[in-house]
């Protein structure tokens, strides 16, 4: 194919467009990364969930694949102890932060937590390090939408969904530890004026926004 | 683009300058400090003092107001310059002393020297600064005119050379400027000792037309005030420095980027940009040049992570404060995507200053991989805190025992804490450690952007380490997993092991963590919040095995280790100091009359300890807190 160029990864030798991201070069050649908040077409790319580690020959340091472009030759692992060790402690964090409620959940099965524990054989329920729930209230005042915030990973892809498809009502508030995703002046989101579009539901990798059932 | 006519321009405004500060001459000059350090403890108020008394002396002086000479243990300070005798220098002022000086000293003619600090030039009985130990090491680059030049007055600064360097730049090519900057070696002092010449070099050589400079003065380290004293003393200075940069850079427009609680900052940096504009040296056609420039100030909302760059550029974009993944660096996609030079306050200060003295004389000071000069806020347990520029190079001790003159309280040094909540505590072993970027980062700690806190040996390693956290955990701004969530769990066990509820196995979970931290966040604030545990536990590791194993704080600070107790051998019975200073009353009398606290009711506010006759001593506390049934049997 012109334009083309070779890269391999974990010994296999794939084909990949120039300028293209390695975390997509790998998922469109069956190869499995971890991440949460990527997206094709995110320009520039959130970066912010830190799942997505891979060690590239030549660099001292993982980086992470949503963000480093192909060029060819380009030799890259995705397992690796030192690999294995960040991604491992960030699932765990995320983990500790996501309220594990699997069986009462309408993502399970479909929730990518799950997949990243089943790929990468972490545990859901991690026993090195304490829970750190918020307990904030459930917001079911929409029609259609369920708001868990307990069960957010704040990858934003609701924030883009409801931008670019509904009324554009979700936004990141707060800071450290208490960030959120939410409305504007923390309003329900039934009163926020969000039109039921459910855009953010389809996008939700987790069980935080769902069709109310 | 140079035409060589700047400096012909400048030397006209230098001229005038000149000419307007004759009509000072014969007067008696009083140069107040009133940067914020002076004002907290009454600047103005010693300004106002001096006012009223010239005015009832009817005395031919000017009060004016100046910045910070660096020693700010010794504010309200000001420097009296009488007409054919040597400027002489008086700290520790308030309105009463304010008062007297103008009667005793202009009128009758006795300097008064028990006020006196030092004597700006050589005096009969009055000591110099550069007799102070301090004044071998120091070396005033930078702060050469801070305290001595009237901030809010431009042609104090022009007199002094100032703008020599801008014209100088604009009469050659951006390109020579650069390499004279490439030259010299300096480096970002911003923290990270990025080489500033390669920066700019970057971002001139972009295809893209539209490019911007920025003055980093977003400083938030806890106990770092360099910048700020920097920007009230002499604005002048770094306007200079960021017109030169820009020039370089191919900008036409620059920004100050001021946190808003730095407001006589703003105020003074604004005041200043607008007198530069009057006179045509910044602003269209600068110095009758054809290159133009305009310089706004962007005031930060308090953000500490806006001090990143990627976040501070996404602030100024109107987002929220989020830092961004780099590369692409600022230099390459900077504001509003275009090429963006970031350099801190103190590495654009010392630019007019290397165009006027040339790389040589820069590489002449400091190290070889660090020239030029240091400059630190010394603050905490200190004699004299202040301010210091020193070489790169002079050794920790230096700094802490001959500028900052020792550790208040005759207490004993315990650690001195460097780069703010991204550096790391150093103990005493390591004092001979010179200060520069390398020496620092291999001791464990950073050089940061200048900040110095020296604790004594009532700090606990781990309170420090937790508050650094907790400083980092609040300032985090949560977008990325491991900023976010692992300084949580970090702190969430700091906070643990300082109530004594540690466990042996948190310092390896601490350490892993730490490590994971590290590696896995975005930005810098994420990536190096773990530093100040790291060090701590490397240094101090057996303060964390006191508080883990023995439920014990050495340091006597971590509250829920310790108790108070009142020697009964010590007590005086007769005194009731302590009873009447206890909040909760929970200190009686028992039948000896001899004080004891009821530990139950004990509050731990030390407001007894305070209390009780220096004579006596008789409050101490200890740790564990069960050391008091100890004692108390042992006594019965």
């Amino acid at each position: 194919m012109a334009g083309k160029i070779k890269i391999t990864i974990d010994g296999k030798e794939i084909e990949a467009s120039p300028g293209e991201k390695i975390l997509w070069a790998a998922l469109d050649n069956g190869i499995y990364i971890p991440h949460l908040c990527a997206g094709r077409d995110h320009h520039p790319p959130s970066a912010s969930c830190r799942l997505c580690f891979v060690e590239i020959e030549g660099y001292p340091q993982p980086v992470t694949s949503c963000t480093q472009e192909v060029t060819g030759g380009m030799v890259i692992s995705t397992r690796s102890e030192r690999l294995d060790r960040i991604v491992g402690t960030g699932f765990e964090m995320i983990m500790t932060n996501h309220l594990t409620d699997c069986k009462a959940c309408p993502k399970n099965r479909s929730c990518e937590l799950q997949k990243i524990a089943r790929e990468r054989k972490f545990r859901l329920k991690p026993p090195r390090l304490p829970r750190l729930d918020r307990e904030l209230p459930v917001d079911d005042s929409a029609d259609g939408i369920k708001h868990d915030p307990n069960k957010c990973v704040l990858c934003g892809h609701c924030i883009r969904a409801c931008r670019e498809k509904g009324a554009g009502v979700l936004g990141f508030a707060r800071r450290g530890f208490e960030r959120v995703v939410t409305t504007f002046n923390g309003a329900p989101l039934g009163e926020s004026g969000c039109n039921s579009c459910t855009a953010c539901t389809l996008v939700c990798p987790v069980g935080a926004l769902t069709l109310k059932v | 683009m140079s035409n060589k006519n700047a400096s012909p321009a400048l030397e006209q405004l230098r001229d005038q300058a000149i000419k307007n500060r004759a009509s000072l001459e014969g007067k008696t000059l009083i140069l107040v400090g009133t940067a914020t350090c002076g004002r907290a403890v009454g600047a103005l108020d010693v300004v106002r003092v001096f006012r009223e008394e010239i005015e009832r002396l009817q005395l031919d002086a000017a009060v004016i107001e100046v910045g910070c000479m660096g020693h700010c243990y010794a504010e309200p300070m000001a420097v009296i310059y009488k007409p054919g005798e040597p400027g002489i220098c008086y700290g520790y002022l308030n309105e009463g002393i304010a008062a007297r000086l103008p009667q005793d000293y202009l009128v009758e003619g006795d300097p008064c020297a028990e006020f006196a600090l030092a004597a700006m030039e050589v005096h009969e009985y009055i000591p110099t600064f550069q007799d102070f130990p301090r004044g071998l090491i120091e070396q005033k680059a930078v702060m050469e005119h801070c305290g001595y030049i009237d901030p809010e007055n431009i042609e104090n600064y022009l007199a002094v050379g100032g703008y020599g360097s801008l014209a100088a730049a604009l009469d050659r090519n951006p390109s020579e400027v650069i390499g004279e900057i490439k030259d010299s070696v300096l480096r970002g002092r911003g923290g990270a000792g990025f080489p500033t010449g390669l920066k700019w070099e970057m971002c001139g050589g972009s295809q893209e037309k539209t490019r911007y400079v920025i003055c980093n003065a977003d400083e938030g380290d806890p106990g770092a005030f360099m910048d700020r004293t920097i920007l009230e003393s002499n604005p002048h200075l770094v306007i200079e420095g960021l017109a030169i940069a820009a020039y370089c850079a191919g900008a036409a427009k620059a920004y100050f980027y001021v946190r808003a609680e730095y407001p006589l900052a703003v105020e003074r940096i604004k005041k200043a940009l607008q007198q530069a504009e009057k006179l045509g040296i910044i602003g269209k056609s600068m110095l009758g040049t054809k290159y133009s420039l305009d310089i706004e100030v962007f005031q930060g909302s308090g953000a500490f992570v806006c001090g990143e760059e990627t976040a501070l550029i996404a602030s100024m974009e109107g987002e929220p404060g989020l830092p961004r993944h780099r590369p692409p660096y600022p230099a390459v996609a900077g504001l509003f995507g275009k090429p963006t030079v970031i350099d801190n306050v103190k590495t654009l200060s010392y630019v007019p200053l290397i165009i006027k003295n040339g790389a040589g004389w820069f590489r002449s000071i400091g190290t070889e991989k660090s020239p030029g000069t240091a400059i630190f806020a010394l603050a905490g347990k200190l004699v004299n805190t202040g301010l210091a520029e020193v070489p790169m190079g002079t050794t920790l001790s230096q700094i802490i025992y001959d500028v900052g003159s020792g550790i208040a309280g005759n207490k004993k040094f315990k650690a001195v804490q460097i780069g703010g909540p991204s550096g790391g505590c150093l103990p005493e072993e390591t004092l001979d450690t010179p200060v520069d970027y390398e020496s620092l980062s291999k001791a464990g700690a950073m050089m940061g952007s200048g900040g110095m806190v020296v604790l004594d040996e009532g700090d606990c390693m781990v309170e420090i380490a937790r508050f650094f956290l907790d400083f980092t955990q609040k300032e985090s701004c949560g977008k990325c997993t491991f900023c976010r969530l692992g300084t949580k769990h970090m702190l969430d066990i700091l906070e643990r092991i300082t109530k004594g509820e540690g466990r042996p196995e948190d310092i390896n979970l601490l350490l892993e963590l730490a490590e994971d931290v590290r590696a896995g966040s975005l930005c810098n604030l994420g990536k190096t919040a773990p530093n100040p545990v790291l060090s701590t536990l490397r240094y101090f590791r057996q303060e964390y095995d006191a508080h883990i194993n023995e439920k014990r704080c050495p340091s006597l600070m971590c509250k829920d280790l310790i108790a108070y107790y009142i020697l009964p051998d010590k007590c005086e019975r007769s005194c009731d100091a302590c009873v009447g200073s206890c909040p909760v009353e929970a200190i009686f009398s028992n039948e000896d009359r001899i004080k004891v606290i009821n530990q139950e009711k004990c509050v731990k506010c030390d407001s007894c300890l305070v209390a009780c006759p220096p004579q006596y001593r008789a409050v101490i506390k200890v740790s564990p807190p069960d050391e008091v049934l100890r004692r108390e049997k042992g006594v019965k």
